[in-house]
């Protein structure tokens, strides 16, 4: 018995989409432990999305402070940490985000807590299975501390539907806030109307075949079609042509959409690593020894400059059918 | 200023995956230095160094919790042009994330570092959580997944270059801190530690750890290297973490390869019904 305590990344009054995953997995690890899941919403803003997730969870706890204004992970392991002892969790746990992964780690020292990390699956009791070596092989540990500290992989777990009924939501102290000397100066980030990377169902992606930024544009406009979010190799991202953000891969974001564009990406294991879980792949390579169309489930050979304005031009003669 | 390095073996990332007996088939494997730990090794070598005189200011140590093989890998380190390097005696199979973090929290204590730079993660177990885990223990700020690194001239400070989900966080840390580091600080003006004139590249291109000269390979054999058990540090030492088994991912299924783009388009929409 004990219950689970999710944390949850919220923004402007909702839940994030990575954050359902994680709530997914939570419910599952409470019909496991016989507890029951506690959403965790920290930061200015919480107190107004509690609500929200309320939705999905029997109980929320917001912690509302203007000195949590931006994630620190001095400041919210202490909360997450006591929250945990105070709400008797068996399980702490987070989606393996940029915070996720940060924070869990430092959360796991406070507790002593062993923890397993970007699991794609819970077996049961304390028993997780998780990719490893780039997602080359999977391995299934068993935890066995009293409190375990978990990052769930977003694209392993469907986000969950609302529960149907109206969980209760409290608020709890912050209690001393204190950063050890750190702060954030500021965060460079492009504003982007196309979905989420992580949570897309499309995706078109390009490497560095791709040549330059400028080139990009035209994956681009092959993406808005779709309403797909853009991705890329790290090649194409080292090289500047797009932002570091967009890179897939075992060191950039995992994804795992209904379709995967492949353009002029070679299919490096790292790269893999992070898109092998979608269902339709597409390569587009003039390469026809490329690793890529191992993994793909269409594969042209031709270069982009030719495919990608036919691919527009196809796509939009079907569109105009429907 | 003294930088810690702890350093971690791992299989060649580049050798196909073998299983036996539900695990990782290791006998004969090829053993390098984890390749995240390879750039926090060269971050903390630009971190404390005069790029253009050669001169340096400070003192890197490396460490790490392995078995005697182990040593190989810290000469490499060494021959980078690390100073010293410690071996603490462990088995790879008794370790796991939580041990790791309390036995290297024990060597902080003792040797009282300015600063820990370490890999972000280590690719054989892809678990990320050793810094943050040691940053926590230790009750100090953490950096993690650094693009750039800048030192502030007075040394009190760094301030950091994140790569996160929505873009790119500067975070200052006061030191002591934890750093750990993503694959492009070893970009060649990633690292600024204002003793190195600002506009110096550390070659060009993609950038990358440095070799080890042969100068820095005969010179690696002179270099201190301590010996120690993990029992001389008295922390509890089971592991919380047990591998109950390891499994081969299911293939994909073998794709096609089709002539067009018309072609393409027609079967995304009839076959995988995927537009
Ligand atoms: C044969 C074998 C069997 C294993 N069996 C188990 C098992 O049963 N259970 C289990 O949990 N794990 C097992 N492991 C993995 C375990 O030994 C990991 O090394 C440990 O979990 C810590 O590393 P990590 O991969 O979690 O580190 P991460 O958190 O991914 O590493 C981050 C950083 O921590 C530092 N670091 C990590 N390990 C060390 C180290 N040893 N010395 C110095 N610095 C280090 C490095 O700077 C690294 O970049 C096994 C490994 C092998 C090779
Ligand atoms: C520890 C570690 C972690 C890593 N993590 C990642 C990661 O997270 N993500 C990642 O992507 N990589 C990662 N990498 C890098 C990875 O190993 C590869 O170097 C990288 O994925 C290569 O990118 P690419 O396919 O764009 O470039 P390349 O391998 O150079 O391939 C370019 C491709 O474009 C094709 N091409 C060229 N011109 C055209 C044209 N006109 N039309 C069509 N095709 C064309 C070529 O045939 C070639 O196949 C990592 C590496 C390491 C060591």
């Amino acid at each position: 018995m004990g219950n689970i305590l999710a944390f949850c990344e919220f923004d402007g009054g909702a839940l994030r989409a990575s954050a359902l995953s994680n709530l997914s997995f939570a419910r599952q690890a409470a019909s496991a432990h016989g507890g029951e899941v506690i959403a965790l919403l920290i930061g200015v803003g919480a107190a107004a999305a509690g609500p929200a997730a309320a939705a999905y969870a029997a109980k929320v706890v917001t912690v509302e402070h203007g000195d949590l204004g931006h994630y620190l992970a001095e400041t919210y392991a202490p909360i997450v940490a006591r929250l945990a002892g105070e709400h008797g969790a068996a399980i702490v746990c987070a989606t393996a985000t940029s915070v996720g992964k940060d924070l869990l780690p430092r959360v796991a020292a406070l507790l002593d807590a062993g923890m397993a990390s970007d699991i794609s699956k819970l077996e049961g009791g304390n028993r997780f299975t998780r990719p490893i070596l780039a997602g080359n092989a999977y391995s299934t540990v068993e935890v066995s501390t009293p409190v375990v500290c978990v990052t769930v992989r977003q694209s392993e777990f469907a986000p969950a539907e609302p529960t149907g009924s109206t969980g209760s939501v409290s608020s709890a102290d912050a209690g001393a806030i204190d950063a050890k000397g750190a702060r954030i100066d500021r965060v460079d980030s492009q504003k982007s109307d196309r979905p989420e990377l992580t949570s897309a169902k499309v995706v078109v992606a390009g490497g560095r075949g791709m040549g330059n930024g400028e080139n990009f544009k035209q994956l681009e406009a092959l993406a808005d079609l779709l309403g797909a979010a853009m991705g890329a190799s790290r090649a194409a991202t080292d090289a500047g042509m797009v932002p570091a953000d967009w890179q897939v891969g075992q060191t950039g974001k995992i994804v795992a959409p209904n379709l995967y564009f492949a353009v002029a990406i070679s299919g490096a294991i790292q790269h893999l690593a992070g898109m092998k879980g979608s269902k339709t792949i597409v390569a587009i390579n003039k390469d026809p020894e490329a690793p890529i169309f191992q993994v793909a489930d269409y594969g042209v050979v031709t270069t982009w400059e030719k495919a990608v304005p036919e691919l527009i031009e196809e796509i939009k003669k079907v569109k105009a059918t429907r | 200023m003294k930088i810690l390095v702890p350093i971690k073996r791992v299989p060649d990332p580049e050798l196909k995956v073998k299983l036996k007996d539900g695990a990782i088939d290791l006998a004969g494997a090829s053993w390098v230095v984890n390749t995240f730990d390879e750039y926090a090794v060269e971050t903390a070598l630009r971190l404390r160094e005069n790029a253009e005189s050669g001169e340096s200011h400070g003192e890197v140590v490396v460490v790490t919790i392995g078995p005697d093989d182990a040593g190989q890998q810290l000469r490499s380190a060494l021959a980078m042009g690390a100073d010293r390097a410690i071996r603490i005696d462990g088995e790879d199979k008794a370790l796991d994330s939580r041990v790791v973090a309390a036995v290297l929290a024990k060597v902080i204590e003792a040797e009282k570092p300015d600063l820990v730079v370490m890999g972000k993660q280590a690719v054989d177990g892809d678990a990320n959580q050793v810094g943050q885990m040691l940053a926590g223990k230790l009750g100090w700020p953490q950096a993690t997944f650094a693009a750039t690194v800048e030192l502030a001239a007075d040394k009190a400070s760094l301030t950091v270059g994140r790569e996160v989900d929505a873009g790119v966080e500067y975070k200052t840390i006061a030191l002591p801190g934890v750093l750990t580091v993503d694959l492009r600080v070893v970009a060649p003006t990633s690292v600024k530690n204002n003793i190195t004139p600002a506009s110096h590249s550390y070659g060009t291109g993609e950038g990358g750890p440095r070799y080890a000269s042969l100068k820095g390979i005969m010179a690696a054999k002179k270099k201190p290297m301590e010996q120690k058990s993990i029992g001389d540090y008295g922390v509890d030492v089971t592991p919380a973490t047990r591998e109950l088994g390891v499994t081969l991912p299911a293939a994909r299924a073998a794709g096609q390869k089709v002539a067009d783009i018309p072609t393409l388009v027609k079967k995304l929409v009839d076959e995988a019904k995927a537009l």
